[in-house]
């Protein structure tokens, strides 16, 4: 069996971790090689050493079988490794040619840049792969999907023929995703080796023939995913029975807590972001917005915090309209909110611990006099209280600076603050995003718990499984319209999937027979 | 109204080095760095370069371009600093650009003392001359600078990965472009350019350097880059501006009509303007999305 | 191939951890910055040729009015060292206040300045009411510092206008509208107005007749005053805790509630009544008569180095004022022993660059400890490696300036 890479015994040690433990991997010529495990099981370390991005401290790389040192990135990229970034690496107000180009510009006779040549070829590829770009059109532009083609235009541009993906699905929709699919069984049948990172098993299912699966660093095993089914494949990546669903009861739903009418809003560049959207949420139930990132879930909820300018439409609250209400004002009338990023919304870091659990109340007593002299007693305390409750690791105690708090540390601070405010209407955005497993099983009882006191709870989320399993309603959000409220228990992940892409009430069957089309191109 | 139009080759003798500046700081922030410390490098330059010519005056008819030549390479030498600090460093770079400008009045007065016993330069008998139709040759100068800029920034390779660097600076490392060499080529560019603007300023304006020489034309230059918005026919088309309204605060002593106001009235105007085009065009938007941002690299 | 533990591993992390305790010291930063400062200032002075010592025993004459080379004693160097460090310290204070608020207040020169011609405007206009005389002009020139101020505050919240280049047109503003301000009073000429009253100037018996008569004022008192109020609402009230918030974190602080906006305008009023405060002691203290600025002073430029220095709090600013006050008063002493007095400049500058790096070395332990803490299982994906620090960057509201 040829293999074009191997990674033998490969080991990478930061300060405190090891991240990589003895780690072989060997990729066959001309096959679609996965790489499957949590945040933090090191395949991201691992292919940051094949991309050499890192140096490992020991083991070796094997190219077609001649060892090779890989020292920076564009050596791997002359030795034919190219990677398609999970964050785009495009430049915004670039044409399509112009990022596909930058670095390796097609000279004319005088020396400048022949953007004819450059064009033509940047159609050639297009064609060869059936990766369809417009070229002249700027990246700000266009789609994601598109943004992603023209990722991958690059490295090819560049002749790479071991293409390593990394997560390539978290930005897409689902249609968005089949058309994926649909290019790495082209590349494949062109005589490319991918290799792709990934923590969806469906997609590995789909396309890849072998899969490794690491865990905490070790690889656990190596599998042809014909043969192993998906529970398998999430137990060795978890390392137990991994519940799919999460027990929770029955929903009472209460009065109308949160009312959105008719809600419209632009984004910061002007344009319409979310349009005549209309909701509620009641006592004692989680409503879920299900959409791909860049729907306008961002803008809806800055609009009902208060960050946002709402165009037209209404928020009521209670039955109050708080569309005109500042923030300080929402928030004293019971509006709490976990936002998407906890270090740029949720965070001061360079505050103590015990000052950001005050962040939204340190006007009020026992944390502050009438004169406005600040009770540092009073703000320890309240934060000793809160560690306990929620647990919260921080290696000083109250006085910890928030920046030297582990991640899912930082978002049980922000969870513990909002909660502690006893809201009417909690607002979550994206509330597990880059946490391990033991945290994110910790946020969602939590949640539940919440819930079941009586809050009216609004969770943003890009992660469908975690939509459907914490959520009692789910709503579907499309280019900022709700595409369609279903009730969670007799939700089906296609067909929510179809409403994300904008299609509405398609049937589940349908879309199984055209997601078969494009996977197998024939 | 004929007295506007004789006053052509004194607005352009006084934009021409603010032009030059203003190209060398957008060259600057397109690769992702703010230069602040123009206005001190202008300094250094037009110490050096008042310096130098003083020196060579009864030596050589070329003393004029030597001076110049030097004034260059004095600013070029100084934004080391703040190419070190700000890029390998990753300093604040408006701080260090503030220390900068601090350390070159210090400087250029020390050096003054060291060389001619006193605050200033001693003056030179003939600074540059101004040749066809009266307009001086730093005018010259500064248009093709600003072509020359423009041909490369947009038009050539280097261009198109300089600017990559100032819009997104970890895709142009994914690229191949070594973004900090980039960003150093920029910066010790727009300080050499200012150098030499600051050159241009005392050999054409006035006959010797002092701490008032420069006033606030690097600042001004500055502006000139956010008014231009980052683009060569903005900036000139602002440094135009900016240059006619101090040349209006100089030569309106001379139009009668206007002699009932005040001299402060007009020392005052230009920077008025410049603040007042600052809040109507503040255009936050389109300035280089990196720029002014420390970049680090990725990997241990 | 078995992995073998490193013995060198703990080694090496002991070494770099105290160099990253010694750097996150900011105090101990800003002792090693003044020292390099000086160092690099008698490199050059032996660079020119000149006696290195004649530079320290300058200072040290000015510190302790001690004359080393001629065995005498004199308190008013002491007393002219006081003085001349009780600009840069409100000065200091005013950009140390912007600054904990997220702004960069290069405008503390204009500020100066009003406060200057506020102060010999009701100086020479007021009836001469002993004590509540000069009581007012110091009111007066805090409201003109803080009109200045204000004036930025409200353009950088109002339309976003970088504070940078706006309150440098803003300095050169307020000296031209000074310059012609002053002239207009009856009885002055182009470089002074006519004398002041006693009844608005500053003096104070009892600290000239502890200095040996040197100009050392009122200011003294009024100076202290303003450290500890200027500690007292940053680190104690409420105020304090939102300005803090704003300046580390704007977005965060918007989200939590925090009127953004206001506390940029109210940040900037205060900075303005600090450097307002400033030119009234230098023109009702130093000066017996109104003056018609030639130039500028420059103790809102100098005043950023004693700020930067001071780690912008309240003791830190008034112990770097101290130094630069020291530095600027050995002056002329300096001049006395043929060192050039622009030394001093230049250290200034210099210590202003080095503290800059400061910010570096900040960001650099910043990301090492970003590094410790996120290989723990949360790198999300190769690409994060690289782009991790700049999404974080961008999300912890550091301090950016779009020129």
């Amino acid at each position: 069996m040829a293999y074009a890479i191997e990674m033998l015994g490969i080991t990478k040690v930061f300060p405190g971790i090891i991240a990589n433990d003895n780690i072989t991997l060997r990729v066959q010529e001309n096959e679609i090689h996965a790489i499957l495990g949590e945040n933090g099981a090191g395949k991201s370390t691992l292919m940051s050493v094949l991309f050499g991005l890192y140096t490992p401290e020991e083991g070796r790389i094997l190219l077609r079988g001649k060892e090779v040192h890989i020292k920076d990135p564009n050596h791997a990229t002359a030795l034919g490794i190219g990677m398609v970034h999970q964050h785009f690496k495009l430049i915004h107000n670039y044409t399509v040619t112009e990022n596909i180009i930058l670095g390796n510009e097609p000279r004319d006779r005088l020396g400048n840049i022949d953007l004819g040549t450059a064009q033509k070829e940047v159609e050639r590829l297009s064609n060869m792969y059936r990766l369809e770009v417009d070229p002249q059109a700027v990246i700000e532009d266009i789609t994601v999907g598109m943004q992603q083609r023209v990722e991958i235009l690059k490295i090819l541009y560049r002749k790479a023929d071991i293409l390593i993906f990394d997560e390539p699905t978290a930005v897409l929709t689902p249609q968005e995703i089949d058309e994926l699919m649909a290019i790495l069984a082209r590349l494949k049948a062109e005589g490319k080796t991918i290799i792709l990172i990934t923590h969806k098993l469906r997609e590995i299912k789909q396309v890849a023939s072998r899969c490794t699966i690491l865990r905490r660093g070790k690889v656990i095993d190596t599998v042809d995913v014909d043969k192993t089914s998906e529970s398998e494949m999430a137990a060795m990546m978890v390392g137990r029975a991994v519940q799919f669903q999460i027990k929770k009861a029955e929903a009472h739903p209460g009065p109308v807590v949160l009312s959105l009418q008719n809600l419209s809003v632009k984004n910061s560049r002007g344009s319409s972001a979310v349009n005549d959207f209309s909701l509620d949420v009641r006592k004692g139930e989680i409503v879920g917005i299900a959409g791909v990132d860049g729907n306008g879930q961002s803008e809806l909820i800055e609009a009902i915090v208060g960050l946002r300018h709402v165009e037209s439409g209404r928020i009521l609250l209670n039955g109050q309209d708080v569309t005109s209400k500042g923030i300080a004002e929402r928030i004293r009338m019971g509006v709490g909110n976990v936002p998407e990023d906890r270090q740029k919304h949720g965070l001061v870091l360079d505050f103590r611990l015990d000052e950001n659990l005050i962040l939204k109340t340190y006007a009020r007593a026992p944390f502050c006099s009438r004169s406005g002299l600040l009770n540092f007693e009073a703000i320890r305390q309240n934060a000793q209280r809160l560690i306990e409750i929620f647990d919260i690791r921080a290696a000083r105690g109250p006085e910890t600076k928030a920046r030297e708090m582990s991640g899912g540390n930082q978002q049980k601070a922000v969870i513990a603050r909002e909660i502690d405010l006893s809201p009417e209407l909690l607002l979550i955005s994206q509330p597990t995003r880059g946490l391990d497993v033991g945290a994110i099983e910790y946020i969602h009882s939590r949640i539940i718990a919440e819930r079941d006191k009586g809050r009216a709870i609004l969770l943003v989320s890009f992660e469908l499984d975690e939509i459907m399993n914490l959520c009692d309603r789910i709503v579907a959000i499309s280019k900022g319209e709700a595409v369609g409220i279903v009730d969670a228990k007799q939700a089906d992940e296609r067909e929510i999937g179809a409403m994300m892409a904008g299609l509405r009430s398609l049937h589940a069957s349908d879309l199984e027979g055209k997601a078969h089309l494009m996977a197998n191109p024939s | 109204m004929g007295s506007f139009a004789t006053m052509i080759p004194s607005v352009l003798m006084i934009v021409a080095p603010i032009l030059i500046t203003a190209v060398g700081g957008m060259i600057c922030e397109r690769s992702g760095v703010v230069n602040i410390a123009l206005e001190g490098l202008m300094s250094i330059g037009a110490f050096t370069a008042a310096t130098v010519h003083y020196f060579l005056e009864p030596l050589t008819p070329l003393s004029i371009w030597i001076a110049l030549i030097a004034a260059f390479f004095a600013g070029f030498v100084v934004s080391i600093i703040h190419a070190f600090a700000s890029i390998t460093l990753n300093a604040d770079q408006v701080i260090s650009g503030t220390g900068i400008n601090l350390l070159a009045t210090g400087g250029t007065t020390f050096l003054s003392q060291v060389f001619f016993k006193m605050e200033r330069t001693a003056p030179f008998r003939l600074g540059m001359m101004p040749g066809f139709s009266g307009i001086y040759p730093t005018a010259w100068i500064a248009l093709a600078i600003v072509i020359v800029a423009w041909y490369v920034l947009y038009k050539r390779p280097v261009g198109l990965r300089l600017r990559a660097c100032g819009e997104h600076p970890q895709a142009a490392a994914s690229a191949g472009i070594n973004v900090q060499k980039m960003r150093y080529v920029a910066v010790l560019l727009s300080g050499g350019l200012a150098g030499l603007a600051g050159g241009c300023l005392v050999l054409t304006e006035t006959i010797q350097y002092t701490v008032n020489t420069i006033n606030g034309a690097g600042y001004i230059a500055l502006a000139a880059v956010s008014f231009g918005r980052w683009r060569p026919l903005g900036v000139s088309a602002a440094s135009l501006l900016f240059g006619t309204a101090v040349a209006l605060a100089i030569y309106m002593v001379n139009i009668e009509s206007l002699r009932f106001l005040p001299s402060e009235f007009f020392s005052v105007l230009p920077y008025i303007i410049t603040l007042v085009t600052l809040v109507v065009f503040s255009g936050r938007n389109y300035a280089p999305r990196a720029s002014g941002q420390p970049y680090e690299r990725g990997g241990s | 191939m078995k992995h073998t533990k490193k013995l060198a591993e703990p080694a090496r992390r002991d070494r770099t951890d105290k160099l990253d305790n010694l750097l996150a010291n900011d105090n101990a930063v800003s002792v090693i910055v003044v020292l390099l400062g000086l160092l690099f200032g008698t490199l050059l002075i032996i660079l020119v040729g000149k006696n290195p010592s004649g530079m320290y025993s300058a200072m040290l004459q000015t510190l302790t009015g001690l004359d080393i080379e001629r065995g005498t004693w004199n308190a008013r160097y002491i007393g002219e060292w006081l003085t001349a460090s009780l600009p840069l310290i409100l000065c200091g204070l005013s950009f140390g206040f912007a600054a904990r608020t997220g702004l960069f207040n290069i405008g503390a020169e204009g500020q100066y300045i009003a406060g200057l011609t506020a102060a010999q405007f009701v100086a020479l206009y007021f009836p001469p009411i002993p004590i509540l005389h000069w009581v007012v002009a110091l009111i007066a020139a805090a409201i003109a510092g803080a009109l200045f101020g204000g004036l930025v505050g409200w353009l950088k919240a109002r339309f976003e206008v970088s504070e940078v280049v706006a309150t440098i047109m803003l300095n050169y503003i307020a000296f031209f509208l000074s310059r012609w301000a002053t002239m207009q009073i009856p009885g002055s000429n182009t470089y002074k107005t006519p004398s002041f009253p006693a009844s608005a100037m500053l003096t104070s018996n009892l600290l000239q007749s502890l200095t040996n008569d040197s100009r050392l004022s009122i200011g003294f008192w009024v100076t202290i005053l303003c450290c500890i109020l200027y500690w007292f609402i940053i680190e104690k009230t409420k105020l304090g805790f939102e300005l803090r918030a704003t300046g580390y974190n704007k977005e965060a602080a918007r989200c939590s509630g925090i009127k953004v906006t206001s506390r940029i305008s109210i940040s900037m009023i205060l900075a303005g009544v600090f450097a307002g405060l400033a030119g009234a002691i230098v023109a009702l203290g130093s000066f017996s008569y109104g003056r018609v600025l030639a130039g500028l002073d420059n103790y809102g430029f100098n005043g950023i180095a004693a700020a930067l220095v001071g780690n912008n709090t309240g003791l830190g600013t008034f112990l770097a004022g101290l130094l630069f006050g020291m530095l600027a008063s050995a002056q002329p002493l300096m001049q006395s022993r043929q060192i050039p007095k622009e030394i001093t400049w230049i250290i200034s500058g210099l210590v202003v660059v080095l503290i800059s790096l400061r910010a570096g070395a900040k960001l650099f332990l910043a990301w090492r400890a970003k590094n410790k803490v996120r290989m723990h299982m949360e790198i999300q994906t190769a690409s994060d490696a690289a782009s991790l620090e700049d999404s974080l960057n961008s999300g912890n509201g550091g301090q950016k300036h779009n020129g």
